[in-house]
């Protein structure tokens, strides 16, 4: 049973009189649980495919079925609730709002699904301290290093139990050691939350973490290939 | 899929927080409203203090008063006026006390400003040619020395009959009666004084005045069109039903005098205390709605300083919209987060407003500058206008917000 499935995948872009052709004719399906890295390099169209697998974006053409439901006939307001509740984004820029505590940005998706204010605070902070954040709940955004930003952004993420999480390279802006605590900390909850996680980057390195790494070149898929660990 | 509801204290707290990162620059934006606010509850409490006056005033004058000026009438009310034609004269104020049984009494008023002096102390005071008529019409009594008697009507003599306070101004402790003062440089000698009487409703003082005799202000003081010219006559009724019904006798018996053919409009204007009550009411209402209005458009252009300032703060926070949405609000939710913060801006703006115009009317009330009435109503109703200026005026900035596209705001730098 597949959780995402593309068929006939384009999207392009207006170009002064025609079209730009960014996604063509992309066709993929990804199973609940899977671990998937997308890699290609810059410009490819990565995170063009990214943000319409999010529902940030709609395709030009073609059909997406997310959980079996098609997504081009829904309203804004339709997508923003899958959103909130069957994905989670991490960024590479971590996207945290400032002047506010990394509780309360974790707090973010249930305000938005209604959970009352004692519940929240309570997932709120197990989801810190799943991602291993326990004594830096109340700092603020600019009192944390780049690779606790980014574990606040996976509190984030998985907190409304989201089924799907969705990175795009989120490693791009820290070091190598924390980039790769960052993708173990995928992994785990890959492996012990049963999270759903599409990656996507263009180095190599970390796209070896994932199980299954689809390469995209020029908008096209060129190579979609299983990881052996 | 389940439709959330979201506290409403959630949205609360984030413009709390979205308002104090900008103090100085929320402040700013709420001087608009502040000073909108302020400026409609002075305004309206010095237009409730006219009224309020005005009234008083009316009730401490006695309930069978008339007065006849000269001017037309027109069905919106009173046009002409003081500035008008003079048409009355003594000899109609004598006609009507004479003829129409339902007056008792007509005081004829001839009146102007003048300087008077005595030695070389001077002052500045309000001249009345009358006859002991205006005197028995307003209960108003000699303190000592005496009142006009017929021969000085007859002869038109430069005598005075002095108020208390003009009595202080001139003479301090020394004696005034038969003291000579000029006013206009005519001699005049004080017969008497009168009682104290304190201001009236609106806060004038009565004792500050000068009488005379009627005809010697026709004759020898004051410029008058023809001979036998008054301003206005005083009357006083039997009764204060008789202020109604004598109105038609007195119309024709003028029209008679006066020469007025059918197709002539009248060229008198009568009233008794309610009807002037009414007249000065309603030019103190106009007053009133004049200040409001020219207030509430200062309470505009605080509003538009709202939109303006909601609008860089939207564009300002572009990325943090972008997050919200990728994280699932609706674009309902982004809207009144924006409206919300707008609202709160604005409610600031008029608390701080009803405030300073509270404060405001009372020191006009205590300076003695104007008399000022303030009203609950007239301090929430600038209050809750404050709110809807801001949910106007944050509208168009929180709907913009809304209709962002999330990648776009992500990307936005
Ligand atoms: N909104 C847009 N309008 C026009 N071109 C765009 C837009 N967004 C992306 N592109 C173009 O699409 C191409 C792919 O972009 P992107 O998906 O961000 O690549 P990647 O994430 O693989 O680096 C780029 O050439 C980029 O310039
Ligand atoms: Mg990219």
């Amino acid at each position: 049973m597949s959780l995402i499935e593309l068929k006939n995948i384009c999207k392009s872009y207006p170009l002064g009189d025609g079209e730009l052709p960014i996604l063509k004719n992309i066709n993929l399906q990804i199973k609940n649980g899977e671990f998937v890295a997308i890699m290609g390099p810059s410009g490819s169209g990565k995170s063009t495919l990214m943000n319409i697998l999010g529902c940030l974006d709609k395709p030009s053409s073609g059909q997406y079925l997310l959980d079996h439901k098609n997504i081009e006939s829904l309203s804004s307001d339709e997508l923003a609730d899958i959103r909130n509740q069957m994905i989670g984004f991490v960024f590479q820029g971590f996207n945290l709002l400032s002047r506010t505590s990394a509780v309360e940005n974790v707090e973010l998706p249930m305000v938005y699904s209604g959970v009352d204010k004692t519940e929240r605070r309570r997932k709120a902070e197990k989801a810190l301290i799943d991602v291993g954040l326990k004594e830096r709940m109340y700092h603020q955004p600019n009192q944390l290093s780049g690779g606790q930003q980014q574990r606040v952004a996976i509190a984030r993420a998985i907190v409304n139990e989201a089924p799907i999480i969705f990175a795009d390279e989120p490693t791009g802006n820290l070091d190598t050691k924390m980039s790769v605590e960052i993708m173990h900390l995928f992994q785990q909850l890959n492996r012990d939350l049963k999270r759903t996680i599409i990656l996507v980057t263009h180095e190599e390195d970390i796209a070896r973490f994932a199980d299954r790494i689809i390469h995209i070149v020029d908008g096209e898929i060129s190579i979609d290939e299983k990881v052996m660990h | 899929m389940k439709k959330h509801s979201i506290d409403i204290s959630v949205i609360f707290n984030i413009a709390i927080r979205a308002i104090k990162a900008n103090k100085m620059r929320s402040i700013l934006t709420s001087l608009g409203i502040i000073i909108g606010v302020a400026a409609v509850i002075v305004m309206l409490a010095i237009g409730n203090g006219a009224q309020k006056s005005i009234q008083n005033e009316m009730k401490s004058m006695g309930a069978n008063i008339m007065m006849i000026r000269s001017g037309v009438a027109t069905s919106g009310g009173v046009r002409g006026g003081f500035g008008s034609q003079p048409t009355m004269k003594l000899s109609d104020g004598n006609a009507i006390e004479e003829k129409i049984s339902k007056i008792k009494s007509a005081a004829p008023v001839l009146s102007e400003g003048a300087q008077i002096i005595y030695a070389n102390t001077n002052w500045s005071t309000n001249i009345t040619g009358t006859d002991n008529r205006y005197f028995e019409i307003k209960e108003w009594a000699i303190d000592y020395g005496r009142s006009f008697v017929e021969t000085d009507v007859k002869n038109a003599t430069k005598v005075a009959i002095l108020g208390q306070t003009v009595v202080n101004e001139l003479f301090g402790d020394v004696d005034p009666l038969n003291r000579t003062i000029r006013i206009k440089g005519v001699p005049f000698v004080v017969i008497g004084v009168l009682e104290k009487r304190g201001e009236n409703g609106m806060g004038q003082d009565q004792d500050d005045a000068v009488f005379i005799p009627i005809s010697t202000a026709q004759k020898k003081l004051m410029g008058v069109s023809f001979p036998d010219q008054v301003h206005m006559v005083m009357l006083q009724a039997i009764d204060s039903q008789s202020t109604y019904t004598s109105q038609d006798e007195i119309r024709a018996l003028l029209r008679q005098r006066h020469n007025l053919g059918a197709n002539k409009d009248d060229d008198f204007i009568i009233m008794n205390l309610t009807q002037m009550m009414e007249m000065m009411e309603n030019s103190t209402k106009i007053m009133t709605i004049l200040l409001g209005s020219i207030a509430s458009i200062s309470l505009l252009v605080g509003g538009i300083g709202i939109m303006n300032i909601m609008l860089v703060s939207v564009t300002e926070r572009t990325r943090e919209i972008g997050i919200r949405m990728a994280i699932g609000a609706r674009s309902w939710d982004i809207r009144r987060q924006f409206l919300m913060e707008s609202l709160v801006l604005s409610f600031i703006g008029g608390l701080i407003g009803v405030i300073i115009g509270i404060i405001g009317s009372f020191i006009i009330s205590a300076s003695g500058a104007m008399t000022t009435e303030l009203s609950l109503f007239y301090v929430i109703l600038p209050f809750s206008f404050s709110g809807l200026v801001g949910l106007f005026f944050g509208y168009f900035p929180a709907y913009k917000a809304s209709l962002l596209n999330p990648i776009n705001a992500l990307r936005y730098e």
